[in-house]
């Protein structure tokens, strides 16, 4: 479909789908089988300015958007959604700094991040706060000079293999919701370890580990806005980043749609390819429109991000929860139509299927986006326009 | 360092077939590439620049549409390309192609390594970059697979042979041809595709290159195609059927009767 | 000059549309048009039966090869042992020599160079020798410079050479001294009795196309052959001939390129250029441990191993041991090709083995139109039973 692509999107889509092809295809399967995490193929991306898209054109990027990033995290996820992932997760870490950061962090922080120099992450997830997010332990201690850091976050992705941190960590218990700041928090800094490293079911290339706060100093400078505003940070983060998950989505929707068509092909039973079975035709239809009407919500929902609008919640969880439910249905059928190939791993799209499970889940369960979403419809009294 | 590479606009041989009826080429829209070897030419030349600094120019003398190979070079890395086109280059053999590529590195004038890939893929030759290294009467060195250094003008090479390799030095500047054993060519990059829009090539023919007429193209060509024809293929050969035990059986009777093993 | 269609004659019949070798020509206007880039090869002069395609070429100025005579054999050498590609040139050189009723010379440079009579022995008239310690390390820009020179004073009409790594290097360089032809990789030579010029055949587009190529008014006419392609002759330890030594041109000129080391690729067993029985794999081995089972039947049949491009490219086995295009020439009286599908590029380094022995589970795969024995099946199942049979004889 036509998507009014500028000829910049376009470049970057394509590039990005000749790395992907050229570099990635051929290793995913390897890099999937020994969970290891794709530093060669983050150096190449790097090479060809790849992180530069969500930088500001300021701070050495190129000063793309939403839908930039989406039409980068697509073309990786196509053909292996750990990369992507890995890629995805190091915006993720940054946008709090080029949201709320001050001149002297973004220009400290940003030109190695878009050289691809230093990869980051995002922390906010702990034992006890995976949805319940305000219910975080960690804490942030004001002290001469800057805030002591104490606890253990979970299941944080490029957690190990990133060098920049925005971890969000309580200051002031007292004030609740108002009470978490978001702290730059770099690998090194004394009283900084990592826990082990996750056994996933799926996007096992990509780095999932603990963080090990114990008595760590972070300097006040590091402070990303002001004490207190911690939740608001994450809060608009993740508006900015779901569609960039959704992204994620239909890069392995797509995935999947194209080996379960390219194998229906040549799958010959009952002497004829299964594709002339109307059974199959069926389910393939139904992937393809799928996988069409996700990308197309997707790309409106980062559009409307990029526009500058206020109100992007909604639409930016109805982005991740379609497209990640479409990707989970689609590499499943994907799986089914190969048949029993499908079940093996010499084939990718049982590797698909089970990279598909965690976009449902993380950034937001699509339970808790589902109420998200309810509550955007119960504000609102009339049609929108 | 200034480095000056070679590049030169192919058929992909690949998609070349032969129609067994008409016993002609068949072409599916012949779509050009960068000769592979020349990619390789053009990475060794960006990690130079990228090592010791200074710029990287890619050329080529060829039809009007090599300018987008040539756009295609700026957008991994090289800085700046010019394209030596003219109808009068056409028909052009080694000798009369090593001319004029002379011609134009004489008027590009300051550098300090030409780097060529070993042949091309359609003449198969290699023999541009040695003529050419001898029309400007500096040193050469074929099928080098690593620059070990640069250093106080003289470069230091490895070289493949039949039998292993050899280290040889030589100074500066110089003309090497590579093979792709030297390094991974690298993607381009969205700078790179950015300004390789915008770059402005010029176009030298044989007044910009001050060439003299009757030793370029066909004129300034010692050899010239007389005949092109089909390889002859007549299949005289013997397929042996059955089990994979009969087949080996009937293998290795045959080569017994015929004293080869 | 150039190439032109003459628009009254032609038809726009189509019939040069396919013969272009670069796909040139294509109807506008109901005419046949030749776009850029043609190399006036004429391949669609030739098919068009309307006369309609015009190639203007320049003047022909008359071929002045009558001071030039002989013919010559660059003979290489490394360490002072002659290289076997220098026989198999003179038994071709001798063949034209005869035609041309001219003498057969062999050209030799180095330090300490051993039975320089072989060279004699088969074929040659006359050697010129050069033999200095300066000339030791094969020094190319020294060798093209002698070479010249030698080529100046005594004006042969042809001159031929191996196309090995050194000949490849500096046998142009020659010929862009003398500003003269030089054609690469020919695969046949010929005389025209007419004009007495030499035909220097060889494939081009990856082995897809030959063409034969001349050398109408330069001389000499030089042309670069791969080492077995040409077969020897025996030699003839009665033949007579001249062994004339050279003295080294020192003056002023000193070899820019300086030879620090040499590392030999101590990988192979048995070298392959020399094996009389190659066993060779492809792509279709499938990963690197599997050609330990080709290795297996390569001892069995003490031959040597060998292999198409992928695998090198992969890093299964290390460059000296790939066959094709980009890698070595080899003649041997056995080639088993196993998992090789027979890309053009493989087979211009093995096609003229004496017997070539195919396996490969797809019976459309190229290899088995230049197979002498063909066996179309799983190479894991045939190999191992090939070993068991040679094993129990």
């Amino acid at each position: 479909m036509e998507y009014f692509l500028s000829e910049q999107q376009k470049t970057i889509r394509n590039l990005v789908r000749k790395i992907a092809e050229e570099r990635i295809l051929p290793v995913r399967a390897e890099l999937d089988e020994r969970e290891e995490f794709p530093w060669e193929i983050m150096k190449a991306l790097a090479d060809s300015d790849i992180f530069r898209v969500f930088v500001p054109e300021e701070y050495e990027g190129l000063g793309g958007g939403c839908l930039d990033l989406c039409l980068v995290v697509e073309e990786l996820s196509r053909v292996c959604s750990a990369v992507a992932v890995s890629y995805a997760a190091v915006d993720l870490g940054i946008i709090p700094l080029m949201q709320f950061g001050t001149e002297e962090q973004k220009r400290k922080y940003l030109p190695d991040v878009a050289a691809g120099k230093r990869l980051a992450a995002f922390a906010i997830t702990e034992s006890t706060a995976g949805s319940d997010a305000s219910s975080i332990k960690t804490t942030a201690e004001r002290v001469k000079g800057g805030y002591v850091l104490n606890g253990t976050k979970q299941f944080i992705t490029n957690g190990g293999e990133a060098e920049l941190y925005t971890v969000i960590a309580m200051t002031d218990k007292t004030r609740g919701a108002r009470g978490a700041s978001a702290l730059l928090v770099e690998k090194g800094m004394s009283g900084f370890s990592f826990g082990k490293k996750e056994k996933k079911l799926g996007i096992r290339s990509s780095a999932t580990r603990e963080l090990v706060f114990q008595n760590c100093f972070v300097p006040e400078e590091n402070i990303i806005g002001r004490e207190g505003m911690g939740f608001l940070v994450a809060m608009k983060l993740f508006d900015k980043s779901r569609p960039g998950i959704g992204a994620q989505a239909v890069g392995l929707a797509q995935g999947a749609l194209e080996a379960a068509t390219d194998y229906a092909r040549e799958r010959v039973q009952f002497g004829h390819p299964i594709f002339s079975l109307q059974a199959v035709q069926h389910m393939l239809a139904d992937m393809d429109i799928q996988t069409e009407a996700a990308r197309a919500l997707v790309y409106a929902a980062a559009r409307t991000v990029d526009s500058g609008a206020k109100e992007v919640s909604e639409f930016s969880a109805m982005a991740k929860v379609f497209a990640s439910d479409v990707a989970m249905k689609v590499t499943t059928d994907a799986v089914q139509i190969l048949g029993g190939a499908g079940y093996m791993r010499d084939y990718p799209v049982e590797k698909m299927m089970r990279d598909a499970k965690i976009t449902q889940i993380y950034e937001g369960t699509n339970q808790v986006l589902r109420n998200v979403i309810a509550g955007e419809l119960r504000k609102r009294k009339a049609r929108r326009d | 360092m200034n480095v000056i590479v070679c590049l030169k606009q192919v058929p992909g041989t690949t998609q070349v077939k032969i129609n067994p009826q008409t016993n002609t080429l068949i072409r599916q829209g012949i779509e050009n590439i960068t000769n592979p070897f020349d990619t390789y030419a053009l990475e060794e030349g960006v990690r130079l620049k990228e090592r010791y600094g200074g710029k990287v120019t890619a050329i080529t003398m060829g039809p009007p549409q090599a300018d987008k190979m040539l756009r295609e070079a700026i957008s991994s890395g090289a800085d700046e390309a010019i394209l030596l086109s003219d109808a009068a280059f056409a028909g052009a053999d080694t000798l009369a192609t090593s001319y004029t590529l002379s011609r134009a590195i004489t008027k590009i004038g300051t550098y300090d390594l030409v780097i060529c890939g070993r042949q091309s893929i359609d003449g198969d030759t290699g023999q541009v970059a040695p003529e050419l290294a001898e029309t400007l009467a500096i040193p050469f060195v074929a099928y080098v697979s690593k620059i070990e250094e640069i250093d106080k003008g003289q470069i230091r090479v490895q070289r493949m042979v039949e039998e292993g390799y050899e280290v040889i030095e030589m100074p500066l500047p110089a003309v090497i041809t590579v093979v792709k054993e030297i390094n991974v060519p690298r993607l381009p990059s969205l700078r790179g595709l950015t300004k390789a829009k915008s770059a402005v090539i010029p176009l030298w023919g044989v007044q910009e290159l001050g060439a003299d007429k009757d030793r370029v193209g066909l004129a300034g060509s010692a050899t010239k195609v007389t005949r092109i024809f089909f390889p002859q293929r007549v299949h005289h050969g013997e397929i042996f059927q059955g089990s994979p035990e009969s087949q080996a059986e009937s293998l290795i009777n045959k080569l017994r009767e015929s004293r080869l093993i | 000059m150039g190439i032109r269609v003459d628009l009254d004659k032609c038809t726009g019949c189509g019939n040069c549309f396919p013969v272009c070798p670069l796909g040139l020509i294509e109807l506008v206007d109901g005419k046949a048009r030749i776009n850029e880039g043609c190399t006036l090869c004429g391949a669609c002069q030739a098919a068009c039966s309307f006369e309609a395609i015009l190639i203007e070429t320049a003047p022909e100025v008359v071929a002045t090869s009558d001071n030039h005579q002989g013919i010559w054999v660059f003979a290489e050498q490394r360490d002072g042992k002659l290289k076997s590609v220098n026989y198999e040139l003179l038994a071709k050189g001798r063949e034209l020599a005869d035609t041309l009723k001219t003498e057969l010379c062999a050209v030799c440079f180095g330090h300490k160079v051993g039975e320089v009579e072989q060279l004699i022995a088969c074929g040659a008239d006359k050697v010129y020798l050069i033999d200095n310690p300066a000339l030791a390390s094969q020094p190319e820009d020294l060798y093209a410079r002698e070479l010249t020179r030698l080529i100046l004073e005594h004006k042969p009409e042809i001159v031929l050479a191996g196309a090995t790594a050194l000949g490849r290097s500096f046998i142009p360089r020659v010929a862009a001294l003398l500003k003269t032809g030089l054609t690469a990789d020919c695969t046949e030579l010929a005389i025209d009795t007419e004009s007495r010029l030499l035909l220097q055949t060889l494939p081009t587009f990856g082995g897809n196309l030959m063409a034969t190529i001349i050398c109408q008014t330069k001389r000499p006419q030089m042309a670069t052959v791969r080492p077995r392609v040409f077969k020897q002759n025996t030699p003839d330890k009665t033949r007579q001939g001249q062994i004339i030594k050279v003295d080294f041109n020192k003056a002023g000129v000193t070899s820019k390129t300086k030879l620090l080391n040499f590392m030999a690729d101590l990988t192979e067993r048995v070298k392959i250029e020399d094996a009389d029985i190659i066993v060779s794999g492809g792509r279709g081995l499938g990963k690197a441990e599997n050609f330990q089972l080709l290795q297996e039947l390569a001892t069995a049949l003490g031959a040597a191993l060998g292999s198409s491009r992928p695998p090198v490219d992969d890093g299964w086995l290390p460059y000296s041991h790939q066959i094709g295009q980009t890698g070595k020439t080899v003649c041997p009286r056995l080639y088993i090709a196993c998992g090789i599908s027979g890309a053009v590029q493989h087979l211009a380094g093995m096609q003229t083995s004496d017997v070539i022995v195919a396996i490969n589970s797809d019976p459309n795969a190229p290899i088995f139109e230049v197979a002498t024995y063909g066996i179309v099946g799983d190479l894991f199942k045939v190999v191992p039973l090939l070993i068991a049979k040679l094993k129990n004889a």
